[in-house]
């Protein structure tokens, strides 16, 4: 295969940064990613990681005053930091689909759903009204909701939390998209309607050939789901590799912390463990030195590199710093 | 054998839906339908179910925030849903309440100190020195630093209000906490923190919890008893090893196949086994549940493990698990 059109989407040295009573603080920093034709990305972090400023970086959604954009995020040879406003609509919704964590506050309370849909095709394509209309009820089939013709003109809150979020879905595939960003899209359902999402967000792709950058929180989401793997900490990419090699050889402190701070169905009656501290806010956030080795304070600093660096420890498997090769927690030798 | 704290009778809390020009009474959502569990002193009891399943009704209806249409709540074989029994026997100050949402369960103008402190002042009269002492051991207890108590709520992270939560709840050394998914708002790592600390404190202080979630690996972790509840009614109930690894209804599987396993080499596999057993539950609807689709009484299987099934269902469950 051809390895250059493979790239869907490629993300190079990307600085956002917000301003916060007048200075510019990095939420997401120094991000290297690609993302790759039938691939899904996962981007795994705890809140505040800066994995949600990755997906509006890339949409371009954020406040352009407060807002500081630097790096390369380039897709198809054009590059999407700074793009205009014009360029970007035509972008938004055609090419790049976003499903948001919260299907009701992303839908329209007084707009028909099935409106709400057509009117990305009215935007996009050059279709009629009639060819709308039938669009839009063979992606409500693709999506698997019930009875398509009558969900067409019900409003948001008739309709439960799983089918608000496949009409979501329904209207970023719509314009069969290259890039689908998922943010959190299953983590206010109910863990058999989280399943049912996941399998059609799967299905969708095997049809389009699409990419999907896939953000969440949830370790058994990404281990179900996902071929690649960035964990992000304090607004770094940690650790990168693919699926099977995260968890089944993690090496970096935070991602081993997190699995083992999992809550398992097969685990025994032992405490949980819990990674000592807390994440550092935006202001907060050392300028210098391992971001997370003061929550490890029995790994000795020199165990850290003074300005951490991400490295590719074997073939596809990148991890920041060097503190993991002496790792251990802290009631084991 | 632990004492029994607490036993709901044939619990029932039905809302009124009225419609038409009289506004008349037409018929009723069965929120809670009729269930029957006992809670024994310093355990924790599991309750699990989906969103609409009537879990956080059926807590509400405890700790009496909401009101009972029919059956009993027995606390120290006294029916507690009348409101002058629960004042008769402290009920009140004995059973507690933490909630979800950490903001929102926190007044905001208030500062840490008057918000645990709160509860001691409705139900103890101590000094202004004595009550500070009081809190700062509490805050001590979910490991928070003692310059707290002169914050606010907002200047905490989720996790630390949480426990602040926790440390509200604890303040009348209560018998029962009803925790209605403690931690489903939080990170890993801090839910890890939250539910070591409500293990602690209930060694500590020999607390039963009645633990609702909607997450079967957080439950699994913090319960002996768990009971699955569906349509308002419980369709398994047993001890962990019985509803995780022998589950009969088609319901708990279908519940236990959907948790995503963190398993990479076999996740295909797993994806087949939740499409079936799901096609199961969708496909014989009328053999798990009656003809107006609510849940079959509960029948016995083993000592403490009870099932919603008609028993010549259940003799065929059993010889399959052989």
């Amino acid at each position: 295969m051809d390895k250059q059109t493979d790239v869907l989407l490629d993300i190079e040295h990307l600085h956002t940064a917000y301003r916060l009573q007048g200075k510019f603080y990095d939420a997401a920093d120094d991000i290297n990613l690609r993302l790759k034709r039938d691939e899904i990305l996962a981007i795994v972090g705890e809140s505040g990681s800066g994995k949600s400023t990755i997906a509006s970086s890339i949409i371009g959604l954020y406040d352009q005053k407060n807002t500081r954009v630097t790096g390369d995020i380039l897709y198809n040879e054009l590059n999407l930091v700074g793009l205009n406003d014009k360029l970007f609509n035509q972008i938004r919704g055609k090419r790049i689909g976003m499903i948001f964590q919260d299907p009701l506050a992303s839908l329209n309370p007084l707009m028909r759903v099935g409106d709400q849909v057509a009117e990305t095709l009215y935007y996009h394509t050059d279709m009629d009204e009639k060819q709308r209309h039938d669009r839009v009820i063979e992606l409500f089939n693709q999506v698997g909701m019930p009875r398509p013709e009558e969900m067409y003109s019900m409003y948001p809150h008739e309709l439960s939390g799983g089918l608000r979020q496949r009409v979501v879905i329904a209207i970023a595939i719509a314009c069969k998209p290259e890039i689908i960003i998922a943010d959190e899209p299953t983590t206010a359902l109910d863990v058999t309607i989280q399943a049912q999402i996941l399998d059609l967000l799967k299905e969708i792709q095997k049809e389009t050939h699409s990419g999907i950058i896939l953000i969440t929180h949830d370790l058994g989401v990404v281990a179900e789901t996902a071929d690649q793997v960035a964990v992000m900490y304090a607004g770094q990419i940690v650790e990168k590799a693919d699926v099977k090699t995260i968890f089944s050889n993690p090496l970096h402190p935070y991602t081993r912390s997190l699995l083992h701070s999992m809550p398992q169905t097969d685990s025994n009656d032992e405490e949980l463990h819990v990674i000592q501290g807390t994440v550092p806010s935006l202001k907060n956030m050392p300028r210098s030195g391992d971001r997370f080795a003061a929550r490890i304070p029995w790994i000795p600093a020199s165990a850290h590199e003074d300005n951490p660096r991400i490295h590719e420890v074997e073939p596809n498997h990148f991890v920041r710093c060097t503190c993991w090769q002496g790792f251990h927690f802290e009631d084991e030798k | 054998m632990a004492e029994e704290i607490i036993q709901i009778k044939d619990l029932k809390v039905h809302y009124p839906i009225r419609s038409g020009f009289w506004n008349r009474i037409t018929d009723y959502v069965r929120a809670v339908d009729g269930i029957n569990l006992s809670i024994k002193e310093g355990e924790t009891y599991g309750l699990i179910g989906e969103s609409g399943s009537g879990k956080s009704t059926t807590g509400k209806a405890i700790v009496g925030v909401e009101k009972v249409t029919s059956g009993q709540i027995l606390y120290k074989g006294v029916d507690v849903t009348k409101a002058a029994n629960r004042k008769k026997l402290n009920y009140n100050k004995d059973v507690q309440m933490i909630f979800q949402d950490s903001m929102s369960s926190l007044n905001p103008r208030k500062r840490i100190e008057d918000i645990i402190a709160e509860p001691i002042r409705n139900f103890e009269n101590l000094t202004t020195d004595e009550e500070r002492k009081r809190v700062q051991e509490l805050l001590d207890i979910v490991g928070m630093p003692s310059d707290a108590i002169y914050k606010y709520p907002h200047e905490f992270s989720g996790g630390q209000r949480q426990r602040i939560g926790v440390a509200r709840a604890v303040a009348t050394n209560p018998k029962l906490i009803v925790a209605d998914e403690p931690t489903s708002a939080l990170d890993l790592s801090v839910q890890a923190q939250v539910l070591n600390f409500m293990k602690q404190i209930q060694q500590q202080y020999n607390i039963a919890f009645l633990f609702i979630s909607h997450d079967l690996g957080v439950v699994k972790h913090m319960s002996e008893d768990i009971a699955i509840m569906h349509r308002g009614r419980f369709v398994e109930i047993g001890d962990r090893d019985q509803i995780y690894n022998d589950p009969m209804h088609i319901y708990t599987k279908r519940l236990l196949s959907a948790i995503p396993k963190v398993d990479v080499e076999h996740r295909e596999e797993h994806k087949k086994e939740r499409q079936r057993v799901e096609k199961e539950f969708l496909d014989n609807q009328d053999k798990w549940y009656d003809k107006d689709g609510r849940v079959l009484p509960l029948k016995k299987v083993s000592d403490r493990h009870y099932v919603a099934l008609p028993e010549d269902m259940i003799q065929e469950e059993l010889k399959e698990g052989e």
